[in-house]
Formats: structure tokens, sequence, C-alpha cells
């Protein structure tokens, strides 16, 4: 028993002092806390190490005094017990030294927290609002904003193709910022609450539906930043990841700039669509791709939803019925449901080929098709 | 005070008017009987929930997604979690309550028989209507055992109503139980029996009823919101109506947290039972451990909040619970010290009980640890919701407190049955469970400071070696239990070696004064405590 526990208690230290070593060893196999690419994340990683090498010093005081009387105070040993029960002198040395200990910790732990909690005079402030299961970037100072989703395939996902590397870690369009300025984050939620976390930055701050939070972060170098949604939010969860390119402020000045750009030509060019009408096979074939990327997670690739969580659009009413009422929901969204105002998501070609596809796929044979100026119409309510 | 002629007396009493078969069960308003379902509905809700941790856990034996969808996954994840707190953890302590704590006060029985009756047997019906939820369209609880708003209550589906009726039978079954709990011990000791020379495992079981009678109502609060938001249009928990949805986690967290101390507090008592006996040498500040317990027992009414963070809380907020959170450590430091220096010169034996006493005191202690570094704000932005955290309360719940009710089984369980145990299988489950639990549950810690978030069904590939360790040893803990299930059948069939009234050598208490198999009525003339 002694010699098990013993040896226990070794494999466990060394596993710890292993893990504390292991960070230098790089990504691959990374065992501890990332240092981070902030000032405030390298406080942090301090902070965590000093924690755990008190709790070690602690553990290795404690359990050593418990293993050295396992070994000499056994019965089998001929140890004959004392009859003592109590020292109020003991006990208040061992509760004053843990205090002593704990405020120790506590002065440095508040000074970075108070440091993490200060969000003013943003360089940049960008708007994060988590809803099910993407995130959307908005600038605050320049008319760019667009959603960001998960990238990897769903052939991956579902072991049919090879997992590649930066696997459920991926984004369609990642967030931009640049180093060396103070970025403001103003985080929030459409639907449940999410958790908009990157782990190099040491931020982790909750989007709570109706609520704005604030965090902030400055990157000292430039570099590709991975992350996740840290709250559970249902079904797809696990796969909402985040992920962060920080730029020189230089680069981050020009890619901000051409995305306006390309923002507001693509605004000139939705106008244009109004005027024209698309035919059922570009509908269909467009309308397809929106729907798996947009659509399946809940209503499935087939159509048929998921039986009591999320509704079918197979033979549906919805889909094949009034088509205003479709627009209006996949516009507008069903409030009290999951279902999402997609109005402001998609783009009006989109909306208008998928809402196309969801009433001829599946054997919805209603043959009609939707075009840009009838998404538009319902959008501006007539 | 009781001799062999008297048990035979009490034996013959039961058989000539106490019914049979299984309506002696159902009707039931003994103690010990009570005791003994408690403690088996306790057993098969462990292996309920410890079967779907193996679903967990095969799922996340390596990336992608093989066995089970994300849905099905999440409502594993809430059910298991949902069913150890509620099904295994607690009503094991429950059980284990109604057999020790009249026979260590020197009590015929609980002061509420006919209420204890009910307390247990409304608790499998909890459970069916919870688990059969699970067999409904759109499937059962989704939403994590701490269901947040507003994914329980808009972004949830039907079932939701039948889990918050199950959490009230279960509500209603703890606080029966705690009423019942203090009930007893407040006028049910024997005579000489002061507050002050309560066992521990009393003193501890007492400080846990008034938690629960404090907590179990929020819950209900809670739920009953849940409820009214969802099916009502009620709007506590909804931003658009007026609500709040972080108002949910202060309700929940208020209940949340004593709820804690509510699976741990009865443990520290097995703990400080159980290692006096084995270093047959009183237990070290007996004053002070009562006063640690209730200091507990209060601290964990104000750092419910260290579980909310990341929610945006104001500064001031964040350093009052943390600090709070971090004062907490401060008694539980003086139980684990004042264990060890019971242990200090003493005549060491290490029989099963002890072993598992040992296994807590070190392994819970780890989850202490994590536990303290998880309270510093700053640094829990990095932890909160990852591995980390998983590994912090399997460490204090799995190696804590299921730990302390397995040494508690292995202690006790000779004054049940009157036989001592199979050993060597007792050992065999000690030493694989320890292994494997610590196989399951140690590399968390690393997955989980690498950035691997809870609650997700797959994950990217830098986490893949570990979970594959991580799954086996889940796998073998699960195996390791059957192990502990073969030997009761064996206790139960009364299979082994008579034993002593005392059973252990260092044993001290009422409850070793009776004859062992304990009589199924004991004390009815009360002893007299010196």
């Amino acid at each position: 028993m002694k010699k098990g526990v013993l040896k226990r208690a070794m494999a466990v230290l060394a596993l710890l002092s292993a893990s504390a070593l292991a960070e230098s060893n790089g990504e691959s196999m990374r065992l501890n806390l990332t240092k981070g690419v902030t000032d405030i994340s390298q406080q942090v990683y301090d902070l965590h190490m000093t924690i755990f090498m008190i709790c070690v010093v602690i553990g290795v005081v404690v359990f050593g005094a418990m293993f050295i009387s396992m070994y000499l105070h056994r019965k089998s040993r001929g140890a004959k017990p004392a009859n003592f029960h109590e020292s109020t002198k003991v006990e208040i040395v061992w509760t004053v030294i843990p205090f002593l200990i704990l405020i120790g910790i506590a002065i440095p732990a508040a000074k970075t927290l108070i440091a993490m909690e200060d969000p003013s005079n943003p360089d940049v402030t960008v708007l994060v609002t988590g809803s099910q299961w993407k995130w959307h970037y908005k600038y605050m100072d320049n008319d760019v904003e667009y959603y960001s989703v998960l990238a990897t395939q769903p052939e991956q996902i579902h072991n049919k193709f090879e997992k590649q590397q930066n696997y459920l870690l991926e984004v369609d369009r990642p967030l931009v910022i640049p180093t060396g300025q103070k970025v403001r984050f103003l985080i929030t939620s459409d639907d449940v609450i999410h958790s908009w976390w990157m782990p190099a930055f040491a931020v982790k701050k909750d989007a709570n539906p109706g609520f704005i939070n604030e965090a902030w972060t400055r990157v000292n170098e430039p570099g590709i930043y991975r992350g996740q949604c840290a709250e559970l939010c249902g079904k797809d969860h696990g796969f909402m990841p985040i992920v962060v390119i920080a730029k020189e402020p230089a680069d981050y000045q020009n890619w901000v700039d051409e995305q306006a750009e390309i923002q507001r030509k693509a605004k000139e060019e939705e106008q244009k669509l109004l005027a024209m009408n698309m035919s059922m096979e570009e509908l269909m074939e467009n309308g397809q791709k929106v729907y798996q990327s947009t659509c399946a997670a809940c209503h499935q690739g087939n159509g048929e939803g998921l039986p009591g969580i999320f509704p079918a659009l197979k033979n549906s009413p919805v889909a094949t019925g009034d088509v205003k009422h479709h627009i209006d929901v996949v516009v507008h969204g069903v409030s009290g449901t999951a279902m999402q105002a997609f109005g402001k998501q998609l783009s009006l070609k989109d909306l208008a080929s998928v809402i196309t596809y969801e009433r001829n796929a599946w054997g919805n044979s209603t043959g009609e098709t939707v075009q840009a100026k009838d998404v538009n119409a319902v959008i501006k309510g007539q | 005070m009781s001799s062999a002629a008297e048990q035979v007396h009490h034996d013959e009493h039961h058989d000539h008017h106490a019914p049979s078969g299984i309506k002696r069960w159902l009707y039931t308003t003994n103690h010990k009987d009570i005791g003994t379902l408690y403690l088996w509905f306790a057993f098969i809700m462990f292996l309920t929930g410890g079967a779907m941790a193996m679903v967990i856990r095969a799922e996340l034996f390596e990336p992608g997604l093989q066995i089970v969808e994300p849905n099905f996954f999440n409502q594993m994840t809430t059910v298991h979690g949902l069913i150890m707190v509620f099904g295994a953890v607690m009503p094991a302590f429950t059980g284990l309550a109604n057999w020790m704590v009249p026979m260590m006060i020197g009590a015929p029985d609980m002061a509420l028989p006919r209420m204890n009756n009910w307390s247990f047997w409304i608790l499998p019906f909890a459970f069916l209507i919870l688990l059969s939820s699970l067999f409904l369209e759109g499937g059962g609880p989704n939403f994590g055992w701490t269901f947040y708003a507003p994914l329980s209550t808009t972004y949830s589906n039907d079932s939701t109503a039948l889990f918050v009726f199950s959490v009230h039978i279960m509500g209603a079954s703890s606080i029966m139980g705690a009423i019942n709990v203090i009930v007893t011990i407040f006028n049910m000791r024997a005579p000489g029996m002061t507050f002050m020379k309560m066992p521990l495992f009393v003193w501890t079981w007492l400080i846990t009823a008034f938690l629960l009678i404090a907590v179990m109502p929020v819950l209900a609060g809670a739920v009953t919101m849940v409820l009214t938001d969802k099916f009502f249009g009620t709007s506590f928990f909804n931003a658009a109506g007026g609500g709040d949805p972080v108002m949910f986690q202060h309700i929940f967290w208020f209940f949340g947290h004593p709820e804690v101390y509510i699976m741990i507090l009865p443990a520290f008592g097995i703990i400080s039972q159980i290692v006096p006996t084995f270093a047959r040498k009183p237990l070290f500040g007996y004053a002070s451990m009562v006063y640690a317990t209730a200091s507990i027992a209060l601290l964990s009414f104000i750092v419910w909040a260290h579980h909310m963070f990341t929610t945006g809380m104001p500064l001031f907020a964040e350093m009052f619970f943390m600090i709070a959170t971090m004062l907490i450590s401060v008694p539980t430091g003086v139980k684990v010290f004042n264990w060890v220096a019971t242990m200090w010169r003493g005549s060491l034996t290490f029989e099963v009980p002890m072993m598992f006493a040992l296994a807590f005191i070190v392994l819970f202690t780890i989850g202490g640890f994590s536990g303290l570094m998880l309270a510093i704000t700053p640094v829990d932005f990095q932890y909160h919701d990852t591995y980390f955290v998983v590994a912090h309360f399997h460490y204090v719940l799995v190696t804590g407190a299921i730990f302390s009710i397995m040494a508690a089984a292995y202690y006790w369980l000779p004054k049940w049955t009157g036989k001592m145990y199979d050993v060597t299988l007792a050992k065999w489950h000690f030493w694989c469970s320890l292994i494997s639990v610590n196989l399951l549950f140690f590399p968390m810690h690393f997955v989980g400071l690498a950035g691997m978030p809870r609650r997700i069904p797959d994950y990217s590939l830098q986490f893949a070696d570990f979970n594959k360790w991580i799954s086996i040893g889940g796998f073998a803990f699960g195996l390791s239990q059957l192990i502990f299930l073969a030997l009761l059948i064996k206790a139960c069939k009364k299979q082994g070696e008579p034993v002593s009234a005392r059973v252990w050598e260092g044993a001290e208490g009422l409850e070793w004064e009776v004859p062992s198999p304990a009589p199924y009525h004991t004390f009815e003339t009360p002893p007299v405590v010196k």
C-alpha cells in the first residue's frame, strides 16, 4: 500500500513537472497554458505558474508528512499510538500561514485583473456577435462586417476525408486586427450564450443575448491565432472556432480599406440584381451551396430536420405553401425559436436562391422561383 | 446493551408483524431498510450515469464523429451530470445518514420514519421521468446539467417540462431527507450525547442538511422560472422581455455552490471517522474540525459567482468572489492538516476503508489545489469551461465524494451484514479504481490547459493522444466498478467470515457497541454516553 501510494505520488509529481517543462516544446504537444502574445497573457501565465508552484510545494509538504507517517507509524513496525489530539498553537499556525500565502497571491492577481478590465481608450473597436453556430465581426470605425464560420469540410468530421492540420480550428473569414494597438471587443449574442475565447490573448468573455460585454487586447506579434467558443451553445457548440490574424498596422489599414471597398461594391451589385431575373438552374445551383453552409446544420442536408428539435422542410407547409410567408420566415426568423433572421446574414441573391432551393428540393416541387426583388419586397415590408 | 436474546426477540417481532417480500421494502419505515434502499438506488444510478460517461468517452476516443451525433452527445453529458449529482452522490450520502446517524447518536430510528419512506420512494420516479425523456422525439435535456437559459428555455425542446418536473421531485426528496436528519439529530440523541460529543459524520451531515434546506428551494425556483419562461411566456431570463440571462446563472450557482459542499461535507465526516480508527488515535482537533465544517458551509453562500467570472461582472464583484473563494481553502486546508496530524504517531494499519480514505486525502487535495488555481480570476479566464475544470470537479467528486462513499461502504458493510466482505475483491477494486481513475482524470488537466473546451463531441488533432488515454482510463474505471458490484452481491448473500461487534480493532463509537449484523431495531432503550 505505502509503496504504491508513494509511487503514484512520484508519478503525479513527475507528470506535473513534465507539464511545466514541456511547454517549451512547441505547439504539437502543448501540455501547459500558453504564454500567449500579449503582455496580459504573459502576466496570466506567470500567475498560473506561481499558484501552481505554491500548490506543488504545499502538496510536497503535506503528502510528505502523510507518507512519512505511513512509513514510520505503521503498526507492523511496532508503532504504539500516541494520545495527543489537540494543539491550539498548531491549529493557529496552519490557519495563519495559508492565509498569508493567499494574500501573497491575491495582490498580483488583483493587479492583473484591474489591467484586464480596463478597455478604455481603444484604437480599434470590433463588435463580436455570436449566434448558433458562427461569429459575426463588425468594425465599428469602418464599414466592414462579416460572418466567420467553420471551414472544415463535413467529410473530415464524418471521417470520410483525412483530417487536416487545423481540423475544427479553421474559419472561412478570420477576424483581422492590428498589432501594437489596443483593440476593444464588444461582445454580444443573437440567441443563446456563447463565449469568445482566444487563448493567446487570455481573453474569454461570454456573449450574452441582449447585453454587451467588453474586453480588450494588444497583440505584440503578427500571426494567426486560434480559439473556440467556450460556452455550451447547443448542438454545434464544438464547431464554431475563432481565428484571428494580427497584422502590422499598415497592412491592417490596407486590408480594412480593401474590405470596405469590396463591401460597398457588393451592395451596389445587389441593387442591380433587383432588375434582373435569375434562371431556375442558377438559383438551384447557388441555393444548394447556401443551404448546405447555412441551413443544413439544423434542417439537415436532406431537409428532414431533427424530429422534435428542428422542423423538416421536406413537405413542410412553409416550404410548399405561400411564398411570401416562406420569405418572411427566412428573412425575419421566428421569434421564440432557434430560427434566425437571415435577412441581415445573406445577400439578396443568396436568400432568393436558397428559398428557391427549399421550394424545389427533396420532392418539394412547387416549380416556383424566387427572385432578389421578391425578397427585397419582403425586407422593405411591401 | 443489545444482548443476543434481545436481538432474537426483535427479529421475531419483525417476522410477525412486518410485511415480507416487495411489500417489506415498499412499506418500510425502518431506517436501516431505507438506508439500504438509498444505497442500492445510488449504486444503480452510479452505474447508469457511468454508462453514459462510457458513451461520452467512446465518442471522444478519437477526433471526428463516430458513434453519436452532437445532439445526443449533449444529452449524455447533461443526463450524466444530473444522474451522478442527484442520483448517485446525494442519495448515497442520504443512505449512509439513514443507516448510521441513528446508530451513532444512540437513537432507535429516524425521527420521521414515514416521511423517510416517502422521501426515498419518490426518487425512482424522478429518475424514471428524467431517463424516459431521452426516448422522446427530440430527445431529453441537452443543455448541460447547469441548464443555462436561454439554451434551456427558448432554444430547448419540449422534454424540458419533464426535466423540470423530475428536478422538482429530486429536490422534494432531498429536502425531506434533510429535515429528517436535522430533527433526528436535534431530538433523538442519547442521554449524554452532547453536540460536541457527536461523531464528525453526524456533525457534517447536520450542517449539510441545513445547506440542503437553504438551497434546494432556490433550485426549485430556478427550474420553475425556466418552465414558465419556456411554456408560459414569462421573461425572467429573456432580455427582449426585460429579463436577464445572467440572472439565471446567479440563481443557479447560488444553489450550485452550496450544492458542491453538500456533496463533500459528509465525505469529510466519513474520512474523519475512518482515519482515527485505523490510526488507533483520536481525531486531531475535533473542535476545529467542527468549526472548519461550519465555516466552509457559511462561506459557500458567498462564493457562487466564481463560476461566472467570464459573464462580465463588475471588477468589484470579481475581486470579492476571488477573495471569498480563496478563503475557503483555509478551513479546507485545516481539515487535511488535521487528518495528517491524526495519523502522525498513530499505529497505522491499511485495511480497505483506510486505503480508500488515504486515496481520498491525496486525490481530493489535488482537486482542492486545482480549485485554488481556478479561484484566481485572471487565470480563471483561461481555465474556465475547459477540461481543466472537468479534471478539477471530477477529482473532488469522484476521487473525493465517491471514494469516500466507497470507503464508508467498506468501513460499515461488515456492521450491516455481520460478515466480512471478500477482502481480495475489495483490494482489486481499490487498486483498479485508483490507477484507472488517475489515468482518466489526470491528463484532463493537460488537455484543458492546452485549450480543449468542455462539452464538445469532437476536438482538434492536438488533443488526440491524450483523449485516447483518458478514454482507456474511463473504460477501465467503469469496468472496475463491476468488481464492487460482485463484492456487494456476495456480501448481500451473507457470504464471508462472521465479524465481532467492534469489527475493526480501533473502532470507537456507539455503532460498534451493537452486535454485527446490527439488529433490525437498535437502541430501543437509549444508551448512556459518558
